[in-house]
């Protein structure tokens, strides 16, 4: 069916995972792979229909990182207890972003443990000073733009889904909430 | 006639049996008054009608009203409950006019996938136009069951000023509503008995203090089921209304009650039948004394259910130990406890029927209930992290434990990560009672882990050996062989779930073509296409619904069945329009069809095309 996958010299196939009758071509052992959690990713589930669609054998899809309603649990059992490795092992990286900046970068908020040392890093990252002319922002949980610094440092740890350093006009008058 | 009879699926009889126990003494039987001009037949259709009220299943009904007109007459003026297992196969206009006398109603709406974010969220199923010819219709109405519907403020607001006699209010899985509904339930419904919310969605967009809505004198209530609700409760108004509702058994708060809490309200009923205890640990800051949550306890005589636990502290545990002697059926789904902390609750309960449990207390825990419990007849093992992973806390150790030790098993649910032909295999040996088996192993297309063959022989011995068996949902490296085993073994298969499973559209012809008794059948990500789907024209119509999600059958094919079947309806639905664009592939993401008296729905969204 498939040649051998090499690219770079890695034998691809190795970790390829397919479906067949025990006998034939063995099926490898799964790669382990795990899943952050189940948020809803209408993208990958159509990549998934898509290389289904698109294979003409019987080849398994790949695993997706992030599976539509699979395994079959009401979400809000899925919401009620933290998986062990999110937590602790992974960090919680959000995006930021500057006006006028072509790119984009992320920062760990797990690494500070207050808005100062936050604020003191992004003004490193970012070569600038916050103050009348940059005033940092985040989206929270509900999709809103908020001023950082209004909430408890820990309340915005949990709700901060990513940064908008904004510049000039916009920010001016903001000042920031720390 | 016979044609436009509505067949109503099968499924849980219990329900219609319980109601039906209850109608028995609410049903009047009008005779002569109620006919326009006697004719000569009347005396015999009396006597019919007064034979009838004792027929309570809606199965045996189904077929009584197929004898003659005579029969079918008498038996929808004699049917006082109502089972509609999909809103959509019939109109509250048609199902009114045949069944004239109606006290209660079972309505459900959504297929089941739609808890799995598989639906899109305004699909349907909304109560509203039935709560409004109901209002019209059966002004005697007394017990409401929904599952799964979209249910407003409003549709409760029109169910409350409607039923002057209305007593009994099940919501299990629906949404649409919020405290505002709540609170006009409660006010309005003098005469009620049960009001459960169970795994439903309620909004607290309006705030409104719905606990403190009963009537001030005192209440009927027997059962209050609230613990799925997500947003705090006015406690007092909870104590309050538990002191002055004297009939009351069931209790299932939220995790918004603390344990001091917890204590209060079981002194004041320790008449409890039922239990759930919100969070079952302490308020942060405690300033009195710790509550004698034993002698609440040990008060508590008749309690045979226990629930609730939603943030345990283990320490307050062994508060339980009096009842456990008693208890019938333990929920233990959101307890993060270990086996340590389960072993000296568990070997108390001897008398446990049904028991829902973390996979927390590991294989070990699992061995602990099957050396006490041996009158288990039901079994869920929910995972605590649902990621996909190479080992769990729970694998085939703990099913063969299960298997060996708790041989009245009926009903399983089982979530793992790893699993082997051989314990699956002695489970089909060691329960022959079992009804329900469904095992999800939560990686995807894993294969027996310590023989690396596909999982088709232990599911294949499921069906060959458990001859009650009605339910069965796979999982794990399944090839068409599976799925060979289902159809020619599972002749009394109701209902059937498949995911990331079989090789070829012969799987599905394997199971469309064998199990002539199948109902309901849910498919996701399986390379089943087009022809499969033809090979099940001949059954469609007998069944409530297929589901198949993200599967190789193309539209076209989609329109065959449509055009072939009359009384049918199949909807295909797109996920993301914007993402389609470009793409040349026919194929559709969702096909749900079901059958129907009526024609394609009106209420359908934009992203539904029905074909």
């Amino acid at each position: 069916m498939e040649s051998v996958i090499t690219h770079e010299g890695l034998n691809l196939k190795e970790t390829e995972l397919r479906l067949g009758l025990p006998g034939s071509d063995k099926p490898e052992k799964e790669t382990i792979y795990s899943l952050r959690n189940n948020k809803r990713a209408v993208p990958d589930s159509v990549e998934d229909r898509e290389s289904v669609s698109d294979a003409k054998h019987e080849t398994a899809p790949p695993p997706k990182a992030q599976v539509v309603g699979w395994p079959p649990i009401r979400s809000y059992r899925k919401n009620c207890f933290q998986p062990k490795k999110a937590d602790s092992e992974t960090g919680n990286y959000v995006k930021v972003s500057m006006d006028g900046a072509p790119y984009l970068r992320k920062v760990d908020l797990k690494v500070y443990k207050c808005y100062a040392e936050l604020l003191e890093a992004l003004e490193n990252m970012f070569k600038l000073t916050i103050g009348s002319e940059f005033a940092p922002t985040y989206e929270d949980k509900d999709g809103d733009w908020m001023l950082v610094g209004d909430v408890p440092w820990d309340m915005f740890m949990s709700s901060c889904k990513r940064l908008r350093i904004m510049k000039g006009s916009e920010a001016k008058g903001l000042g920031h909430g720390v | 006639m016979s044609e436009a009879q509505a067949q109503m699926s099968e499924d849980d009889a219990d329900l219609a049996a319980a109601a039906g126990g209850a109608s028995i003494r609410t049903a009047v039987v009008t005779t002569g008054g109620d006919y326009s001009s006697p004719y000569p037949d009347q005396v015999l259709e009396n006597v019919l009608e007064n034979v009838l009220i004792f027929l309570t299943s809606r199965r045996d009904r189904n077929a009584v009203s197929l004898v003659c007109k005579s029969w079918y007459r008498a038996e929808a003026l004699t049917r006082s409950e109502i089972y509609i297992g999909n809103c959509y196969s019939v109109s509250p206009r048609r199902a009114a006019e045949r069944f004239r006398r109606v006290r209660s109603v079972v309505l459900k709406g959504k297929p089941r996938f739609a808890d799995f974010s598989l639906m899109p969220p305004d699909w349907g199923a909304h109560f509203a136009p039935w709560v409004i010819e109901m209002a019209e219709a059966y002004r005697g109405l007394e017990k409401l069951y929904l599952k799964r519907m979209n249910v407003t403020d409003d549709d409760l607001a029109v169910m409350a000023r409607s039923f002057g006699n209305f007593r009994e209010l099940v919501l299990v899985c629906c949404e649409g509503f919020g405290t505002a509904g709540l609170a006009v339930v409660a006010s309005k419904c003098r005469q009620l008995r049960v009001f459960d919310l169970i795994e439903a969605e309620v909004s607290d967009d309006d705030e409104v203090d719905w606990l403190s809505c009963f009537p001030e004198s005192g209440t009927c209530l027997e059962s209050l089921i609230f613990d799925c609700v997500e947003f705090p409760i006015n406690f007092d108004a909870l104590e309050n209304l538990v002191a002055r509702s004297r009939s009351l058994k069931k209790l299932r708060v939220n995790r918004f009650v603390n344990l001091e809490q917890l204590h209060r309200l079981m002194i004041l009923a320790p008449q409890l039948t039922d239990l759930g205890t919100g969070s079952f640990s302490p308020q942060d800051h405690p300033i009195d004394q710790e509550p004698d949550l034993v002698s609440a306890f040990t008060a508590c005589r008749s309690l045979v259910s226990l629930s609730g636990f939603r943030e345990t502290v283990p320490d307050y545990l062994p508060a339980v130990y009096p009842v456990c002697a008693n208890i019938t059926s333990l929920n233990f789904s959101y307890a993060n406890i270990t086996a340590d902390e389960l072993k000296p609750v568990i070997r108390n309960c001897h008398k446990l029927q049904i028991f829902w449990v973390l996979d927390s207390v590991r294989d070990e825990g699992l061995q602990a209930v099957a050396a006490t419990c041996k009158d288990l007849r039901e079994l869920r093992v929910f995972p605590i992290d649902a990621t996909e992973d190479n080992v769990g806390p729970v694998s085939d150790v703990g099913l063969q434990a299960i298997s060996e030790g708790c041989k009245k098993l009926e009903s399983i649910l089982y979530f793992c990560q790893q699993m082997t032909n051989a314990a699956v295999i002695s489970m089909s040996n060691n329960c022959p009672d079992l009804v329900v088996f469904r095992l999800c192993i939560i990686g995807r297309y894993r294969p027996d882990h310590s023989t690396g063959e596909p999982m088709d022989e232990g599911f294949g011995a499921i069906v060959k050996n458990c001859k009650k068996l009605t339910r069965l949902a796979v999982s794990g490296l399944l090839t068409d062989k599976a799925f060979s085993y289902i159809g020619q073994y599972g002749k009394l298969v109701r209902t059937l779930s498949f995911a990331f499973a079989g090789d070829s559209d012969l799987g599905l012809k394997y199971v469309l073509e064998g199990c002539s008794k199948l109902e309901k059948l849910e498919i996701r990500d399986c390379p089943f296409g087009d022809s499969a789907l033809r090979s099940g024209l001949h059954h469609y119509h007998n069944m409530r619904f297929l589901w198949m999600s993200t599967c190789r059958v193309t539209r076209q094919g989609c329109r065959e069945i449509a055009q072939q079947i009359p009384r049918v309806i199949v909807e295909v639905f797109r996920w993301n329009q914007i993402l389609e664009e470009g793409e040349k592939s026919d194929l559709v993401d969702t096909l749900y069809l079901y059958r129907s008296l009526e024609g394609p729905r009106a209420d359908a969204p934009k992203f539904v095309n029905i074909l």
